[in-house]
């Protein structure tokens, strides 16, 4: 048994939607279909499961990381070859803290882009299937199951919501 | 905002893409020129490098001239990417959607040649390692972190690795789109660039709460950068002209006033240049120049406390180094065009709705500013160290050499370089952010008017 992906194309996001009721009338498992655009339409604009993600806790965790880095470079290094100027101490707190924002954001930005592209499940280099006009304002469906007597089902569900065009891959 | 037309995505696709899937007969030429121009620069560079500073006009007690003034413009420039992006995206700014790519890029490009200054103004530049990084771990000799030479690399390193993650992010759509218009190598280019991006609910969501998340964390970034930048000449107490505490806030909306005019230059550019006039419109110029009246005034205030503050009181070399900016030539000349430039011949200007939507006049008015904040620099940075001050025996005027004013030119044309480079391969204005605006707008009856609605989803 291997796994087949099926592509509805549409023009509309009415159709679109229905097709995404009518997969989930037809008793396709949540998660096996979704839908493709190119440009961001409004959460649940297709009934679609509003995906839910943890983008949040990665710039905390690398804000973590950054000062812990910060206070290893400023502290560490100036104890490390202590120079006394002038009487001062040691450790200068206003330089450390100036190094320490800086590096306390740098790594907070890394763990968020790392975040973005974590949670937006990417890199992908295996996308499946596909159709370039979605760039071009076209709405994809796309279903993807491992029970071949289920292509009857999707192409039916398709072709009742009005798809334009239907593309088959396993 | 009644000027917009329905454009569908094809078309979008078509237009904005004309950089990537064609080539405008004006690219190649210019490129040329261009690289040619970047060449001889680098050559003029590596002959200082070769000869020495002993080529520049900097002698003593004037060790910071051209190229720290020049290190400080393009600093101030990069400040236009976050402050557009940024500022506009948290606000959800209609108008920001042609705006935002092109300042990122500006944000990037500018401070790439930023770093270029410091680094051959300390004359031996592979010595900077000794400052930035930790050299010699055998002997436990570190950067010494309280040196404002250290701030500034760490600080604009992180804006620079900040923005150019930011801009990568926001293009990964478009990168997408790309990857759908192009055959043989350019394909798998944006095929491994686009990372697999197919456009799910999932991907866009990201897209749009991770742009709002990285505007959050870049903003205090943006702000810190010119603040640190300032603090190389605030914190020297033994520079009439640089000791202020308001160098941070007055750096930083002047950056502002300099990097928003240098978004109009290039807008007015790309409008022109690659014909993109329904997108971007005497509308998004109209916007601009509003929010340049705004920032150009408080800048003005902020000159102006800078001199009371530093006259109020009545301190000796402080007010002979104001009469000598002032009041001496060629000083006065400077101060006299670098305030027509950067205020007085702009800003009224703007506040006609003709000239704000003229964008042949905004493009010159925003030429004009930047004039006016690079002489700014100039003025803050170069007469508080030429002026004769009590035992100093030796000391000269300050003339840039030829050799400067190359590297100076060189600069401009580098980063006009490198984004005619970056328009070849990817888009200056965000697609996917053009297309959900036509996809969100909508025309309502109020009456008898038809008036464009923007459909926005409630937080």
């Amino acid at each position: 048994m291997s796994t087949r992906s099926m592509l509805g194309l549409f023009q509309e996001p009415e159709p679109a939607a229905d097709a995404m009721d009518g997969l989930k009338e037809a008793g396709f498992e949540l998660g096996s279909f979704d839908v493709l655009t190119g440009v961001p339409y409004p959460e649940g604009a297709f009934g679609e499961h509003v995906p839910q993600h943890r983008l949040f806790r990665f710039p905390v965790f690398g804000a973590i990381i950054g000062f812990t880095l910060a206070i290893f470079l400023t502290a560490v290094t100036q104890l490390a070859y202590p120079v006394v100027t002038g009487g001062k101490p040691i450790l200068s707190l206003f330089a450390m803290l100036i190094i320490m924002y800086e590096m306390t954001m740098l790594a907070a930005v890394i763990s968020s882009v790392v975040g973005i592209i974590f949670e937006s499940r990417l890199p992908n280099m295996k996308p499946g299937i596909y159709d370039p006009r979605i760039t071009e304002g076209w709405i994809g469906v796309v279903v993807t199951f491992d029970d071949d007597s289920r292509i009857a089902d999707a192409e039916s569900v398709f072709n009742k919501a009005g798809a334009l065009e239907i593309k088959h891959a396993s | 905002m009644q000027q917009r037309r329905p454009l569908d995505q094809v078309y979008t696709n078509r237009k904005l893409l004309n950089g990537q899937l064609d080539t405008p007969r004006w690219w190649l030429p210019t490129v040329s020129i261009l690289g040619v121009l970047v060449l001889i620069g680098i050559g003029v560079i590596a002959i200082m490098v070769n000869k020495g500073l002993g080529v520049t006009g900097l002698s003593r007690p004037v060790f910071w001239g051209l190229f720290i003034t020049t290190f400080v413009f393009w600093v101030g420039i990069s400040h236009a990417g976050i402050m557009i992006s940024a500022i506009l995206r948290l606000t959800q700014a209609e108008w920001r959607r042609p705006v935002t790519r092109a300042a990122e890029l500006l944000t990037v490009f500018s401070l790439l040649t930023a770093l270029v200054f410091p680094l051959i103004h300390a004359g031996r530049p592979w010595r900077i390692a000794y400052w930035i990084t930790p050299y010699d771990l055998g002997r436990g000799i570190y950067p010494n972190i309280r040196s404002p030479l250290i701030w500034d690399p760490v600080a604009i390193g992180t804006y620079l690795t900040g923005s150019t993650l930011f801009l990568y992010v926001a293009l990964l759509p478009d990168l997408g789109n790309l990857r759908d218009r192009t055959t043989g190598w350019r394909n798998s280019l944006y095929t491994v660039l686009a990372l697999g991006w197919r456009g799910n609910p999932r991907q866009w969501k990201l897209q749009t709460v991770g742009g709002i998340l990285l505007s959050a964390l870049m903003l205090p970034i943006f702000v810190s950068v010119h603040s640190i930048v300032s603090w190389d000449f605030a914190v020297v107490p033994a520079v009439e002209g640089w000791h202020s505490t308001i160098f941070a806030p007055y750096f930083v909306i002047g950056a502002i006033h300099s990097g928003v005019s240098a978004v109009v230059t290039m807008m007015a550019l790309m409008r022109w240049l690659w014909k993109w006039d329904d997108f971007i419109r005497p509308e998004h110029f109209d916007a601009l120049a509003r929010l340049l009246i705004v920032v150009a005034t408080a800048w003005l205030g902020f000159t102006f406390l800078e001199l009371i503050f530093a006259v109020y009181g009545q301190d000796a070399p402080e007010i002979a180094l104001r009469e000598m900016q002032m009041f001496q030539w060629p000083w006065n000349m400077l101060f006299i065009i670098f305030l027509l430039c950067a205020y007085l011949i702009p800003v009224p200007m703007w506040l006609f709705k003709r000239v704000r939507t003229n964008i042949a006049l905004m493009f010159w008015t925003s030429i004009l500013v930047n004039i006016g904040m690079w002489l700014e620099r100039f003025l803050i940075i170069v007469p508080g160290l030429s002026r004769r001050t009590p035992f100093v025996y030796v000391w000269d005027s300050y003339r840039p050499s030829a050799v400067e004013w190359t590297i100076l030119i060189w600069s401009f044309c580098w980063v006009t370089f490198l984004m005619l480079l970056f328009s070849k391969f990817f888009p200056l204005v965000p697609l996917f952010e053009q297309k959900e605006s036509q996809v969100f707008t909508d025309d309502v009856m109020i009456g008898r008017a038809r008036v464009p609605a923007i459909i926005r989803e409630a937080d």
